[in-house]
């Protein structure tokens, strides 16, 4: 799925660097080559973009949890089937990301740690919870949507592993954000209930994904480096205008009203929302969200449950060593 | 429940179809309770990728069965509004998740036994459920090498995985007997080479299971008392709690289209 408001703060440690490298780097980042594992990288490259892709990949895992919280209660066979194959790449997703950040240097293991020790983020939009069916058309196209937003420029990126894992990775969101809007759309052509139902979830989930592209511009910390770095391609307002003006025809189309009486075209034919509510968002990422509590500890639980058949696959395939070397031995 | 159960006109032909369509939805929905919870990401993506399979295999029975059957019924029909007495399937499959374990000895006894059935059941004279059996064949080949490979990992592990492994055969053990059961209403369908008889695929699975139960260090149990009543309706306590989350949305929004 997706990550956000990565463009945080990266601590004051950076070293001081051979001056003639970083310029040979950025020479390099300016005529847009990639940069691929082995080639030289100033350490605070390495840490922006580790911290970015694992937040990413936590994000896919840890947004299984709203969404699997329907697979086994979809209305229908196709449904059901369709759900359960979109969480599956979800988690294909949490697994090719992992491994793009691995080529940093820092392993899987120390990554998950360090998101279930509640050290690194996951996007803030997985802490809020899937109460109906219509939860699960929304967050296909609102919270897809808002993804796809934000990961095309990645395909981008400077970094070659991340950047390739992107292209691959926006073309299945852009199948799930089709998905969502697909029972969207079967919603608001149902009974009274079940627009009501689509209504309540757009309501629920509007404000919250716009928060989805972090703080604003004015706000925003360390966009300059992720820029020059060709990490960040477009800053958070940009992206987050580009949304709302692809979403609001979409709403029209389904004949759903955005919450957001206020809401209104300007000049540029750009859609003006109102204020956003950044004491929510910033409630939600200090641990405040309804669900943040139950996402970690559903994590935490699935990882401790699973840890004795981790050691048994570690255990079974050293005594399949030791066995082959004793064979070899023995020859 | 707000909405009332369905008839099903259960000639043996559709029975037959509904009992193994309800084997996979069952099996399916089980292992799709798993994604997002396993023990290792590896494991979310091979239990949701099996449950898929499974599902895939439920819908193309159903479907089927709904046509033999002419009586307007349909995959969703069959799947969720049916009550607990009409589900046909085994017991082995409806038992819980438990841990992985206990979830791995149900995939692994089951994908045993239904690679080999589902093979013979390409020779089925009737061409539809040749073709499921082809292509649920494959899927099952994959199935029974994944589960195998967890028993021997599993059994051959730690001395904690061991444990599990062995109480999870010894605790579904009793659960195995029912895929080899043979009831009336099958007997005419044998004969017309619809269906195969399971009794002759008993002898080649037991030298399966054995073979990897061996490998990974376990035992069978010497115990030879058998449950059944799956194929008839009579579950056990488990199927209820299943189906009322299974079917919630159906039986809350009486004709609602998703």
């Amino acid at each position: 799925m997706y990550t956000q408001a990565l463009n945080t703060s990266d601590g004051d440690d950076r070293h001081v660097e051979d001056a003639a490298r970083s310029a040979q780097f950025q020479a390099r980042i300016d005529a847009d080559e990639r940069i691929e594992p082995n080639d030289w990288m100033p350490a605070a490259y390495r840490k922006t973009l580790t911290r970015q892709i694992s937040q990413h990949a936590h994000s896919e895992i840890v947004g299984m949890l709203p969404e699997g919280n329907w697979i086994t209660r979809a209305p229908s066979l196709r449904r059901k089937a369709a759900l359960l194959a979109k969480v599956q790449d979800e988690c294909g997703h949490g697994l090719y990301l992992y491994a793009a950040a691995e080529t940093l240097g820092t392993s899987r293991e120390e990554l998950v740690d360090l998101m279930l020790a509640g050290k690194s983020r996951y996007s803030s939009i997985f802490n809020y919870p899937t109460l109906t069916w219509a939860d699960i058309g929304a967050v296909g196209w609102l919270v897809d949507g808002a993804a796809i937003m934000n990961q095309i420029p990645l395909c981008r990126c400077s970094y070659g592993p991340y950047a390739r894992a992107m292209i691959r990775v926006c073309k299945e969101e852009s199948f799930h954000q089709r998905q969502g809007f697909e029972i969207m759309v079967t919603l608001s052509k149902g009974s009274e209930e079940q627009k009501a139902m689509a209504q309540s979830a757009l309501d629920r989930w509007w404000w919250p994904v716009l928060m989805m592209f972090g703080p604003p511009d004015k706000a925003s910390q360390h966009s300059d480096t992720s820029t020059k770095w060709k990490i960040k391609r477009f800053s958070n307002d940009e992206l987050r205008q580009k949304f709302v003006d692809a979403t609001v025809p979409q709403a029209k189309f389904l004949g759903l009203t955005i919450p957001d009486p206020g809401m209104k075209k300007n000049a540029d034919g750009n859609w003006e929302y109102s204020a956003i509510d950044w004491e929510e968002f910033n409630q939600v990422l200090a641990g405040n969200g309804p669900c943040n509590r139950d996402r970690l500890a559903a994590r935490r639980k699935a990882h401790d449950d699973g840890a004795w058949v981790r050691e048994a696959a570690r255990a079974y395939a050293e005594k399949r060593e030791n066995r082959k070397a004793m064979a070899k031995a023995a020859e | 429940m707000a909405v009332a159960s369905i008839q099903v006109s259960e000639t043996p032909l559709v029975l037959y179809t509904l009992r193994r369509a309800d084997d996979a939805l069952i099996l399916g929905h089980r292992l799709s309770e798993w994604c997002g919870h396993a023990p290792m990401m590896e494991e979310d993506m091979a239990l949701a990728n099996m449950g898929l399979d499974l599902l895939g295999q439920a819908r193309e029975l159903y479907s089927y069965a709904a046509k033999v059957e002419g009586r307007g019924n349909d995959e969703d029909k069959f799947a969720y509004l049916r009550d607990v007495r009409q589900y046909r399937n085994l017991l082995l499959l409806e038992q819980p998740n438990g841990d992985f374990a206990r979830t791995m000895v149900r995939q692994f006894v089951y994908a045993a036994f239904a690679d080999l059935y589902w093979r013979a059941m390409m020779q089925s004279s009737d061409p539809t459920l040749a073709a499921i059996a082809a292509k649920s064949e494959k899927e099952t080949a994959y199935h029974l090498r994944h589960s195998s490979e967890w028993m021997v990992r599993l059994g051959d592990g730690t001395e904690e995985s061991h444990r599990r492994a062995q109480g999870a055969i010894d605790d579904l053990w009793a659960y195995t007997g029912e895929m080899f059961h043979l009831d009336d209403s099958e007997r005419g369908l044998i004969d017309a080479g619809i269906a195969i008889g399971p009794a002759k695929l008993h002898a080649p699975w037991l030298k399966t299971i054995s073979g990897v139960v061996n490998e990974a260090t376990l035992a069978l149990p010497k115990s030879d008392w058998m449950q059944q009543g799956g194929r008839d309706g009579r579950h056990s306590e488990h199927l209820g709690h299943l189906l009322s989350e299974l079917q919630s949305m159906p039986r809350t929004f009486p004709g609602a289209t998703w």
